[in-house]
C-alpha cells in the first residue's frame, strides 16, 4: 500500500512538470499580454515593463527561470497585474477562504445527499422517492448563477437575515449562502448516486440472505448495505471536491468571498501569467492528491482491491 | 516677473476654518458645512466593480485604484465639487513668464506617521514614476506632462535624478517643462503625481502598501485590505485638515455583478452603486432621491478601419456618413441605456471644460431626415439590395456593449439593408485584434485624462498609439499641434470636430453619464465633477 | 468515477450476449419501455425538439428583430402577450423571447450533441487503440490520459475561449476534446478483456489488420457503453455551455443559447421582468432533467443486474 502511494506521488512530479510546460506555452500563445491596455503604451514604456518581468527573454528561458524559482524556493513569482502582490500571497490569502467554504459545502453535500439517497432507495417507488429523484435532477440542472442572486434577494433583501456578501474572516452568517449555492448541485449528484447504488446493493444476494435470516431492516441497511453502497459515492467524491473548489468562481463573484476562483478566471482574462500558472499548478496538485485519496478510500472499502 | 496664482478656494477654506473657530461650541461635531445634521455613524460604503490593481500612487492604472488612493494620499492639488483645481499639499504655485517653470509652495502637512511632507517626497515620487526600474505603466503620464528630460529618463538614457524637477527647499518644489502645456497644473491632481514615502518604500519594497506598512499623507489611512472583498480606510488624525474631515471610515466592497450590487444597495449595505443599463427610469420613479445621473467626461464610439487591411467600402466617405446617420442615437440613449446619456454627434463630450461645440449638421436634422440622407448616400456609393454592404462589427464582451451593437446592427439592417455581423471578443483579445487592425469596425471609448478637449481629439491624430482605425489627416495633425501652444486652443478643437463630422472616421454614439444609486444620507457627492474625482474628506453622512 | 463499474458490467454483458445474438437490444428496449420515468422523459424531450422544429411556424417575430415600439418599456409592456405576438414576452432589448427561446434551445441541443459526439468518438478510438495494441504504447497513452486528467478543465475551457473565441462550434469541438478522457479509460478496460476473445483471435489468425479489427470488431462491441455514456454526456456539455455563457464567452449575437438567456434573465429578476428568466429556465430544466432520466433509464435497461 505504502509502496503504491509513493509510486503515485512520484508519477505526480513529471505530471506537474508537463502541466506547467503545456500551460506556459498555451498561455503565451493566447492573444494579448498582461500589459495590453486600452491606451497603447509607448514602446519604450512597454519595453521597460517587459524587462522588469523578464518577458523580453526567449520563452524557453522564461520557463526555465520560472521552474527554477518554483522548485528551489517555492516562489511562484509576482503577479503581473496586482503590482504589490505575489502569487504566493494571493494563494495564501484566497485559498483558505475557498477551502473553508468548499469543505463545508462538501460536508453538507455528503451528509444531506447520502441521507436523501438512502431514504429514497429504502422507499423506492413511493412519493418520497419520486420527490427526491425529481428534486435532485432539477437541483443538479439548476445553474448556481441563478441560485446565488435568488438567495440574496430572499435572505438579504426581503428577509434581511443574512449579509449579501463578503467574508469577514469566515463568520457563519457570511458562509450560509455560499455554502447553499455551492453544495446544492453536488448534493443532488450524491443523492442520485447513493440511491441507485443502494438499490443495487439491496437486491444483491448477500442482503437477501441477511434479510431471509430475519435480521431487522435497520441492521441490514447499516451493518451490511452501507459499505458497498458508498463505493461509487466515494469514487465520485474526489473529483467532486476538486469540482467544488474550481466551481467557486460563481460564489466568489456573487458573494465577494475573495476566494481563488475569481482570481483564477480574472487571471486568465487579464493574462496575469504568473497567477494563472500558480493556480493551475495548485488545482493540478489538488486533483492528483484527491484522486489518490479517492483510490485509497476505495481500496479500504473494497476488500477485493489490493495494491 | 512671475504671475502669482492664488486660489480663491484657499481663501474660502481659510475663512471656514476661522468661522468654525469663532463659532466654537455652536458648530459642534453634529453639523456639516451646509447645516445638515450629521449622523452618528460616519461610515461611507461604496461598491467597486473590480479589485484595484495597486494602491501605490505611481503604479496605479485603474479607476478603483485611483478612487481609493485619492483618499489615502494627497497631491500638490485637488479638485473641488465642480472639478476646479484647489490647493492640496501646495498652498499656492507660480509659473514663470515663459510658462516653462512651475514653483509649488507647500504647506505644513504630515504623513500618517507624523513625518513632515516635503518637496523631497514629491521629487522622489516623480523620479520613481519615470524610472524604468519602477516599470510603471503610467510612465507615459510623466511623458505627457512634458517635464524636461522625461523621455530620456524613460528611455534609460538619463538617470532619474536628471528629470526636470527639484526641491528648492523642503517647502518649495520646482518643475521645469520641455514645452509649455496649458493644462499642466490640472495634471498635478493625478494619482501618478502623489508624493511617496521613500523611507517606507525602501524598507518594505513592493509590499509597502500593505495595511501594516503603509504610510500616507491624505485624509485617510488604510486599515484593512482583503483582495476581491473589501478595503477599509479610517480617518488620518495627522492630516493637516483633519478637523474638517467628517467621514470617519471609508469602505469599498468589490462586487463584480452589478445587479447583485443593486440588490445589496437596496438591502442597505451600500451607499453608492452603479445603475445597471436601462434601469434608471424605473429606479427614478421608485426612488427619486436616490437615482442620480450626471454627465461624465467619456465618449463611446465605433471606429472604421480605414487602413489598408480595412474593407474597401469604408474608404468611401459616403458609406461612413450613411452608417453614422442611420443610427438613431435617441433610441440608444433613451431606450437602451436610459440613464440620461447625451447622444453624441461630436467626438468630444459637451461637458468638457471650455469646449465650444461646432455646428454639426447631423445634430440638427430629424431622424427621418437623417435616414433619408443615409439611404441616398449609400445608393450613391453603389450599395443597395443587389449589392448589400457587409462587414463585421467588433466589440468586447459585455452585456451593455452587446445591447448597443445589436440595436445598431438592426437599425442598419432595417433602414439600409446593411448586413453587419456581430463579433464579441473578451477584452485582451479584443484589444489585440483592434491594435493590429484585424477588424472592419470596432467599438471604442475614451475617458479624459484631464479636462480638456485635446485628451479626446489627440486620439484621431496620425501618431496616436490609440488611433486603431488609422485615420490620418495632415490638417487634423497640424491643428492639434498648433493647439498645444495656441493662446486659445478651443478654436482649433472646434475646427477639428468639423473635419471629423465631415469625414466621419468614427461614429460617435453617445457621451457617458454617471448613473448611480446614491443613498440620500450621503452629503456633498460631487455630481458636477465630470471627471468624477471625488474626495471623501469633503463629504459627510446626514442624520435621517 | 461512478459510472465506471457499471459501464464495465454493461460492456461485459453486451459482449457476452453479442456473440449469441441480437436479442439483448430487444431485451433492453423492453426494459426501457417499462421504466415510466424514462418513457415520460423521452416524451418530454421529443416535445422540446418538436417545439424547436415546429415552433418557428407560429412565431410572428424573428429572433433578432427589435420591437422598436415597446423596447423602451419592457418591464411595463413587454410581458407575455398573445395579441402582439410576443408569446413569451420580450427580452431586455425588446426582442421576441419566443423566437429567441426556440433558437436558443436548438443551439443548446446541437452544442450538447456535437460535444458529446466528438468526445465519444475520440474516447472510443483512443481507448480501443490503447487497449488493443497494448504494451508500451498502451502504457504511454494511458500516462498521457493521467496527465490530462490533472489539468483543471476550467483552465482548458478558458484558454479555448481565448483561442477559439470567435468560432462557437469550434469551441464545442474543443470541449468535446477535453471530456473524452474518462470514456477512453472505460473503453480501454473493455478492449483489454476483449482482445483475447475467440472471435478476435480468429480475425487475427485470418490476417485481418489491426485497424480493421479495432473498427470492425472491437468498437461495435462497445456500443452499449458508448450509448449510455453519450446520453449522460450531452446534458453535462449543455451545463458547461451555460457556464461559459454566464462568463459572457458563448455564442455570438444575435444567436443565443439557453445558458445565455438564463444568465441574462437571472441578472434582471429584480427588475420586474421574471419571464425573461422563467421561460428559458423551464426549457433548460426540462431538457436537462429528461436527458438525465433517459440516460439513467438506458443504463438500467442495458445493465443486466438492475432488473
Amino acid at each position: 500500500m505504502l509502496n503504491y502511494i509513493l509510486r503515485r506521488l512520484l508519477i505526480a512530479i513529471p505530471t506537474l512538470l508537463v502541466l506547467i510546460v503545456v500551460c506556459f506555452l498555451l498561455m503565451h500563445a493566447a492573444p494579448g499580454s498582461p500589459f495590453t491596455s486600452e491606451r497603447a503604451l509607448p514602446p519604450q514604456v512597454l519595453a521597460n515593463i517587459e524587462a522588469r518581468y523578464g518577458l523580453d527573454k526567449p520563452l524557453v528561458f522564461q520557463m526555465w527561470d520560472y521552474l527554477v524559482n518554483v522548485v528551489t524556493r517555492f516562489d511562484f513569482g509576482p503577479s503581473f497585474v496586482y503590482r504589490d502582490r505575489t502569487v504566493n500571497g494571493i494563494i495564501s490569502q484566497g485559498f483558505p477562504v475557498t477551502l473553508t467554504y468548499g469543505t463545508l459545502s462538501f460536508i453538507v453535500a455528503v451528509i444531506v445527499g447520502v441521507s436523501l439517497g438512502v431514504a429514497a432507495a429504502l422507499r423506492q417507488n413511493t412519493w418520497l422517492d419520486y420527490l427526491a429523484v425529481g428534486t435532485s435532477f432539477s437541483a443538479q440542472a439548476l445553474p448556481n448563477f441563478v441560485m446565488a442572486p435568488i438567495l440574496v434577494i430572499i435572505f438579504t433583501w426581503k428577509l434581511g437575515w443574512l449579509p449579501g456578501g463578503g467574508w469577514n474572516g469566515g463568520a457563519w452568517p457570511y458562509l450560509v449562502m455560499p455554502v447553499i449555492a455551492l453544495s446544492t448541485s453536488f448534493m443532488a449528484s450524491i443523492a442520485r448516486i447513493t440511491r441507485s447504488s443502494m438499490l443495487e446493493v439491496l437486491n444483491a444476494n448477500f442482503i437477501r440472505t441477511a434479510r431471509a435470516k430475519g435480521l431487522p431492516a435497520r441492521t441490514v441497511v447499516w451493518r451490511h448495505a452501507m459499505k458497498p453502497t458508498m463505493m461509487p459515492v466515494v469514487s465520485y467524491l474526489g473529483p467532486a471536491f476538486v469540482g467544488m473548489i474550481t466551481g467557486s468562481v460563481v460564489i466568489d463573484m456573487y458573494f465577494s468571498t475573495g476566494g481563488i476562483g475569481l482570481f483564477y478566471v480574472n487571471s486568465a482574462l487579464n493574462r496575469d501569467y504568473s497567477v494563472m500558472l500558480g493556480l493551475t499548478i495548485l488545482y493540478g496538485a489538488l486533483t492528483i492528491v484527491f484522486n489518490l485519496i479517492t483510490d485509497i478510500a476505495y481500496a479500504w472499502l473494497d476488500p477485493k482491491i489490493r495494491y | 516677473m512671475t504671475a502669482r496664482i492664488q486660489s480663491l478656494s484657499a481663501v474660502l477654506l481659510a475663512s471656514t476654518v476661522l468661522a468654525g473657530a469663532i463659532a466654537g461650541p455652536l458648530a459642534a461635531q453634529g453639523t456639516a458645512p451646509n447645516g445638515d445634521k450629521l449622523a452618528d455613524d460616519q461610515t461611507l460604503t461604496i461598491r467597486m466593480l473590480d479589485e484595484q490593481s495597486s494602491l501605490d500612487p505611481q503604479l496605479i492604472e485603474d479607476v478603483s485604484g485611483s478612487d481609493i488612493a485619492r483618499q489615502l494620499f494627497e497631491g500638490l492639488t485637488n479638485q473641488d465639487a465642480d472639478g476646479k483645481l484647489t490647493p492640496g499639499v501646495a498652498e499656492s504655485w507660480d509659473v514663470s513668464e515663459d510658462k516653462l517653470t512651475y514653483t509649488f509652495h507647500l504647506r505644513d502637512a504630515k504623513w500618517s506617521n507624523g513625518d513632515p511632507v516635503t518637496a523631497d517626497d514629491f521629487v522622489y515620487a516623480w523620479q520613481r514614476a519615470a524610472d524604468p526600474a519602477t516599470a510603471s505603466e503610467y510612465q507615459w503620464f510623466i511623458g505627457l506632462m512634458s517635464i524636461k528630460n522625461a523621455d530620456a529618463v524613460i528611455k534609460g538614457e538619463m538617470k532619474p535624478s536628471e528629470l526636470g524637477i527639484r526641491a528648492v527647499d523642503p517647502k518649495t518644489f520646482e518643475v521645469t517643462l520641455s514645452s509649455p502645456i496649458p493644462y499642466f497644473p490640472q495634471m498635478t491632481s493625478h494619482t501618478t503625481t502623489y508624493p511617496a514615502p521613500k523611507k517606507v518604500i525602501e524598507e518594505f519594497g513592493e509590499q509597502w502598501t500593505a495595511p501594516e506598512h503603509i504610510v500616507s499623507n491624505g485624509a485617510y489611512k488604510l486599515s484593512e485590505h482583503v483582495p476581491n472583498e473589501r478595503t477599509v480606510a479610517v480617518k488620518n488624525e495627522n492630516y493637516w485638515d483633519a478637523a474638517n474631515v467628517k467621514i470617519e471610515k471609508f469602505v469599498t466592497l468589490v462586487i463584480n455583478d452589478e445587479s447583485q450590487a443593486l440588490t445589496r444597495f437596496q438591502s442597505g449595505e451600500l451607499d453608492r452603486t452603479e445603475m445597471p443599463a436601462g434601469q434608471f427610469p424605473r429606479m427614478q420613479k421608485e426612488h427619486p432621491e436616490e437615482a442620480v445621473s450626471f454627465p461624465r467626461l467619456c465618449n463611446y464610439y465605433y471606429t472604421f478601419n480605414v487602413s489598408d487591411s480595412g474593407p474597401e467600402a469604408f474608404k468611401d466617405v459616403k458609406v461612413r456618413q450613411a452608417l453614422s446617420l442611420a443610427i438613431d442615437r435617441d433610441i440608444i440613449t433613451k431606450n437602451v441605456l436610459a440613464g440620461g446619456q447625451p447622444p453624441a454627434y461630436t467626438f468630444t463630450p459637451a461637458a468638457t471644460a471650455n469646449f465650444v461645440m461646432p455646428d454639426v449638421e447631423a445634430a440638427k436634422m430629424t431622424q427621418a431626415e437623417r435616414d433619408a440622407k443615409a439611404k441616398e448616400l449609400l445608393t450613391e456609393a453603389g450599395y443597395g439590395p443587389d449589392n448589400p454592404l457587409k462587414f463585421d462589427m467588433l466589440y468586447n464582451t459585455s452585456e451593455d456593449h452587446q445591447k448597443i451593437a445589436v440595436a445598431m446592427s438592426q437599425m442598419w439592417k432595417q433602414k439600409l439593408g446593411v448586413q453587419a455581423t456581430l463579433a464579441n471578443q473578451e477584452w485582451k483579445t479584443f484589444l489585440d485584434t483592434r491594435s493590429q487592425q484585424a477588424f472592419d469596425m470596432a467599438r471604442g471609448a475614451w475617458c479624459g485624462d484631464y479636462n480638456e478637449a485635446s485628451t479626446f481629439l489627440d486620439l484621431l491624430t496620425t501618431s496616436s498609439g490609440s488611433n486603431d482605425g488609422k485615420y490620418s489627416n495632415p490638417e487634423v495633425d497640424k491643428l492639434m499641434l498648433d493647439a498645444r501652444t495656441a493662446a486659445d486652443p478651443q478654436a482649433d478643437y472646434t475646427k477639428v470636430e468639423e473635419i471629423i463630422a465631415d469625414e466621419m472616421p468614427v461614429i460617435p454614439v453617445y457621451h457617458y453619464a454617471g448613473v448611480y444609486m446614491l443613498d440620500t444620507d450621503v452629503g456633498n457627492w460631487p455630481v458636477n465633477n465630470v471627471e468624477q474625482n471625488w474626495y471623501v474628506k469633503d463629504m459627510w453622512k446626514k442624520a435621517e | 468515477m461512478t459510472q465506471e463499474t457499471r459501464m464495465d458490467r454493461i460492456a461485459e454483458h453486451l459482449t457476452d450476449t453479442e456473440v449469441k445474438g441480437r436479442s439483448l437490444w430487444l431485451d433492453a428496449a423492453r426494459r426501457f419501455r417499462r421504466n415510466k420515468a424514462a418513457v415520460g422523459a423521452v416524451i418530454a424531450l421529443l416535445l422540446v425538439i418538436a417545439f424547436v422544429l415546429i415552433g418557428p411556424a407560429f412565431a410572428r417575430w424573428s429572433n433578432e428583430e427589435i420591437d422598436w415600439t415597446l423596447m423602451g418599456d419592457v418591464a411595463g409592456q413587454g410581458m407575455p402577450n398573445v395579441e402582439n405576438g410576443h408569446f413569451f414576452g420580450l427580452d431586455e432589448l425588446g426582442r421576441d423571447l419566443y423566437a429567441r427561446v426556440i433558437q436558443a434551445t436548438g443551439t443548446s441541443l446541437v452544442v450538447g450533441v456535437i460535444g458529446a459526439f466528438v468526445s465519444v468518438v475520440i474516447g472510443t478510438l483512443y481507448g480501443a487503440v490503447a487497449g488493443f495494441v497494448g504494451g508500451r504504447t498502451d502504457n504511454l497513452m494511458m500516462r498521457a490520459v493521467d496527465i490530462l486528467l490533472a489539468v483543471p478543465s476550467m483552465f482548458v475551457i478558458i484558454l479555448l475561449l481565448v483561442m477559439f473565441g470567435r468560432s462557437f462550434y469550434m469551441l464545442f469541438v474543443g470541449i468535446g476534446l477535453v471530456s473524452w478522457l474518462e470514456m477512453s479509460r472505460i473503453v480501454r478496460g473493455q478492449t483489454l478483456s476483449l482482445r483475447h476473445r475467440e472471435f478476435i483471435e480468429a480475425a487475427r489468425a485470418a490476417g485481418v489488420g489491426t485497424t480493421t479489427i479495432i473498427l470492425r470488431h472491437i468498437v461495435p462491441n462497445l456500443l452499449g457503453v458508448v450509448v449510455v455514456y453519450a446520453s449522460l454526456l450531452v446534458p453535462q456539455i449543455i451545463l458547461t455551455e451555460s457556464f461559459i455563457s454566464f462568463l459572457g464567452l458563448g455564442v455570438q449575437e444575435p444567436a443565443t443559447s439557453l445558458g445565455a438567456l438564463i444568465s441574462a434573465g437571472a441578472a434582471t429578476i429584480t427588475y420586474g421582468t421574471v419571464w425573461q428568466l422563467a421561460f428559458p429556465l423551464v426549457f433548460f430544466l426540462v431538457t436537462i432533467v429528461s436527458m438525465f432520466f433517459i440516460g439513467d433509464g438506458l443504463r438500467d435497461a442495458l445493465d443486466p443486474k438492475d432488473r
